[in-house]
């Protein structure tokens, strides 16, 4: 990683979480998550969209939970010890919880060694992708994944 | 117009704006050209000449009016700020001050004139140079009213520090020499208490008391009452008859601690003049008058005529200062502006605390401890947090009257565009609420009286038909009903007629003809709540726009109220509205269904059935059981949950009886979990597609249980 930027303007330094869903590794933008919490019990509730399991209870804050293999049309989550909730501060801080199979590591990549994925669809609406750039890492690539589209629900009418 | 109510807003406001306008004067002086601080001081001064004029209080208007003017100029760019000007706004400042402290006092302005400021004020606008304001006799007036002892040097010496000159009424020199006559000794007593003293009203109660001990007091300055009332300042005298020494006087007074000195000496009546004799200083308040005229005399500028006639000071001085009234306690309560946000943060906090409580309850059970003395600890700490719990929402709470006192005026004026005779009664303005309340049920009342005032009161000429008194009765009732606060809006008119409705709501599609032949007058009358429903022939500007009685529901519901509506065809109609007393705060009764727990708010429960398998009915396809002679749906939560039952099906069914207004519905629950104080919290955006689920708490161990909006489910 120095020689990376010992050779090249990377620019502005971010830190990613990498999570594992599926097969798939994501980053996450380390200054929009809450907080990692185990699995826990998540409180159903009716009459929510599939992916939607229910909320659970943050330091006396209710926050929802969301599975994002459903939404991602994968596979049901199977709960393992390494299941984690990951706490994302949404819109107007606004708390909302994604399971995730396994975190893995955190990675630091300048803001230079991102390439944004093109979207120009996306006004229109989201394309069924959750991704919105690649990240270049001496550990390889890494999607970065795109929490509007994780928290954006004009996918449920599907 | 009685604005008394307003008093507070209005010395609240006033406060911050000459505070805002002392700041931005002080910021001006530093910086004559700063726009926005010229902005500021016009924007404030033109707020303070409204709400003064809102008030009543003329010479303020007047005043800051003038005020106003210049900084219009100075907006303009017609005249330049200068130093002399800003000691003119200055002194105009402290009059303005002087104005609120004596409407803080007495609700009175006073009757300065300040006639010497307006016109230095007007000079500047006519661009003379003109020299500050000639010391207006007002502003020594306040200092000398916040240091009376300021005024020590004055030459006819301070009452408070010197009993020789004293002063008192006919009544208490009558009194003196009654006691002389008496054989009682006649002492003068001037007493200087530390000034590091802190509670200096308690020392020279224990002066009183001490010397009461021995004697009479006939007399002391300031007034008994302002000593209590901690008015004076370190200094106070008095005339006490007794039988004791001097001597002896000066020891009970020196054993108080802190006193620092005490001067006694024989005490000559014959010496003292009465209030009525001296001409100087007004009778109720001997010293403050006297530091009045000390500082005019004092003062070379002061306009002549002040400084020379000394009643006319003593005039103004009861007339500026309220410190002079005999009780011049402030007639508005002292009180705190707090931004609700502050007030939400603590909620929040009291709520975490009574969950902890919650906690350690659970906590205390599972691990089994039986000491006596930790559930002790727990109960008080129970109680503690109940205490807190109401406190906190007393803060919050607000009575009704605020939005309620709009609306007489609304029925006089609906009278004329109506051309119908109303008269509106109200009754329980008194009735508090959270204010979020208060401020969101405003537009639902008025939607309903003016319903009222529309369709329900009719014509005249029908009234008469019907033997009804001309004049068409609204009222408004307000009360509090255990945990709830009912507020009923109704009129003596036409009432509702289901069957028009009915047919209206066949016309518009909202129910088919089928469904309407089977419901009943009072489902009838329900429609009138659907989206869209008006029964109004004529669309008029009071009412009747389709967007009425629906949005009073949905407002309704939104506070986690209800309302539903009594109707007798042509008696009149009565509209219920049903609030909360709180909204974060609920006892809930805990179930539980298939194996997860909720809480259902206890104002909705009318009582706990055991049902037998046997006794369940079907009435059109529906559940139903016999509940002392009603006919009560019953309805399976495991269903509406979308969980499953641990119940077998042969067993005894556990039924919560719910109402809503007068409708009632079972539910059928696997289990009771107790009874308990659930704070709300709120499911956030991404869950609000269930309306079945309001809310959600956390028990005591951690974890969640939903809250069930029976209403839904009626």
């Amino acid at each position: 990683m120095n020689e990376l930027r010992d050779t090249a303007d990377v620019g502005e330094l971010i830190q990613f979480i990498v999570i594992r869903i599926g097969d798939e590794q994501y980053g996450i933008d380390i200054k929009d998550i809450d907080n990692i919490v185990r699995y826990q019990k998540v409180t159903k509730i009716p009459q929510l969209a599939h992916y939607l399991k229910g909320i659970i209870n943050i330091r006396g804050v209710i926050v929802p939970v969301m599975s994002l293999r459903l939404k991602m049309g994968i596979s049901e989550d199977e709960i393992t010890d390494k299941s984690r909730i990951i706490i994302l501060k949404g819109e107007g801080n606004e708390l909302v919880g994604i399971i995730v199979d396994e975190v893995n590591q955190v990675l630091t990549i300048g803001s230079n060694n991102i390439e944004k994925m093109r979207r120009d669809d996306r006004a229109k609406r989201y394309d069924g992708s959750f991704i919105s750039g690649v990240g270049h890492s001496e550990k390889g690539l890494v999607s970065i994944l795109d929490l509007a589209a994780v928290e954006n629900d004009s996918l449920d009418a599907e | 117009m009685d604005v008394s109510q307003y008093l507070g807003v209005f010395l609240d406001e006033a406060k911050e704006h000459i505070q805002t306008l002392n700041d931005s004067i002080m910021q001006l002086e530093e910086d004559p050209e700063n726009e926005d601080c010229i902005n500021e001081i016009f924007r404030a001064a033109h707020s303070m000449k409204g709400m003064a004029g809102t008030m009543g209080y003329k010479h303020m208007q007047e005043l800051t009016h003038h005020m106003e003017d210049v900084f219009s100029d100075v907006r303009n760019g017609t005249i330049k700020i200068n130093s002399s000007m800003i000691d003119t706004l200055f002194q105009c400042l402290d009059a303005v001050q002087g104005y609120v402290d004596n409407i803080t006092e007495t609700q009175d302005e006073g009757d300065e004139e300040n006639a010497n400021i307006v016109k230095a004020l007007e000079d500047i606008r006519s661009g003379k140079a003109a020299a500050p304001a000639p010391a207006p006799a007002a502003a020594p007036a306040a200092e000398a009213a916040a240091a009376p002892a300021a005024a020590e040097p004055a030459g006819d010496g301070d009452g408070t520090k010197d009993w020789h000159f004293i002063q008192m009424d006919e009544d208490a020199k009558g009194n003196i020499e009654d006691l002389k006559e008496g054989g009682k000794k006649i002492y003068g007593v001037s007493v200087k208490i530390q000034e590091s003293c802190i509670l200096k009203a308690a020392r020279a109660f224990l002066v009183f008391k001490g010397l009461e001990d021995v004697g009479e007091i006939a007399v002391s300055q300031p007034s008994s009452q302002d000593i209590e009332d901690e008015k004076f300042d370190f200094n106070f005298s008095l005339v006490v008859a007794t039988e004791e020494t001097a001597d002896r006087v000066k020891e009970i007074v020196m054993n108080v601690s802190e006193i620092e000195s005490c001067d006694i000496g024989e005490f000559d009546i014959s010496q003292v003049k009465t209030a009525a004799e001296e001409p100087a200083p007004a009778p109720a308040a001997p010293a403050p008058a006297a530091a009045q005229a000390a500082p005019a005399a004092s003062a070379p500028s002061t306009p002549a005529a002040k400084a020379q006639t000394a009643p006319e000071a003593a005039k103004e001085a009861t007339g500026t200062t309220a410190a002079k009234k005999p009780a011049g306690k402030p007639v508005v309560s002292r009180t705190v502006r707090v931004d609700t946000e502050k007030l939400d943060v603590l909620m929040n906090l009291v709520s975490e605390l009574i969950i902890a409580k919650n906690g350690l309850v659970s906590a205390a059970n599972s691990a089994g401890i039986v000491s006596g003395q930790v559930n002790e600890q727990i109960e008080y700490l129970e109680s503690v947090a109940t205490n807190m719990h109401e406190s906190v929402m007393k803060v919050r709470m607000v009575p009704l009257e605020n939005t309620l006192q709009k609306f007489p005026r609304m029925i006089r004026d609906l009278n004329k565009t109506l051309g119908k005779k109303l008269e509106l009664t109200m009754t329980g303005e008194e009735t508090e609420l959270d204010r979020t309340v208060v401020d969101e049920i405003g537009d639902p009342l008025m939607h309903l009286l003016r319903n009222s005032a529309d369709h329900g009161i009719e014509e005249p000429a029908i009234r008469a038909e019907r033997g009804k008194p001309e004049v068409g009765q609204i009222f408004l009732h307000a009360y509090q009903d255990g945990n709830s606060v009912v507020i009923e809006v109704g009129d003596d008119g036409n009432g509702i007629d289901a069957r028009a409705v009915k047919e209206r709501a066949i016309e518009r599609g909202v129910v088919s003809r089928e469904q309407a032949e089977t419901m009943t007058e009072k489902e009838c009358v329900e429609l009138l709540f659907h989206p869209g429903f008006s029964t109004a022939k004529v669309v008029s500007e009071i009412s009747g726009r389709g967007v009425g009685l629906d949005v009073v529901k949905s407002k309704v519901e939104s506070l986690s109220g209800t309302v539903e509506v009594k109707t007798k065809l042509g008696e009149g109609s009565t509209w219920i509205i049903r609030l909360p007393l709180t909204l974060a705060i609920i006892q809930a009764l805990m179930i539980v269904v298939g194996g997860d727990r909720y809480a259902i708010p206890l104002d909705n429960i009318q009582s706990i059935e055991d049902i037998a398998p046997g006794d369940i009915k079907f009435v059109e396809n529906r559940e139903v059981i016999n509940l002392r002679g009603s006919v009560t749906p019953i309805i399976r939560l495991d269903e509406a949950l979308e969980t499953e039952t641990s119940r077998k099906p042969g067993e005894n069914m556990i039924v919560v009886i719910v109402k809503k207004g007068d409708l009632r519905a079972g539910l059928v629950i696997d289990d009771l979990d107790g009874q308990q104080e659930i704070v709300i919290k709120t499911l956030g955006k991404y869950i609000n597609k269930c309306r079945l689920i309001s809310g959600a708490t956390i028990l005591g161990d951690g974890s969640i249980a939903l809250i069930i909006d029976t209403n839904t489910l009626v």
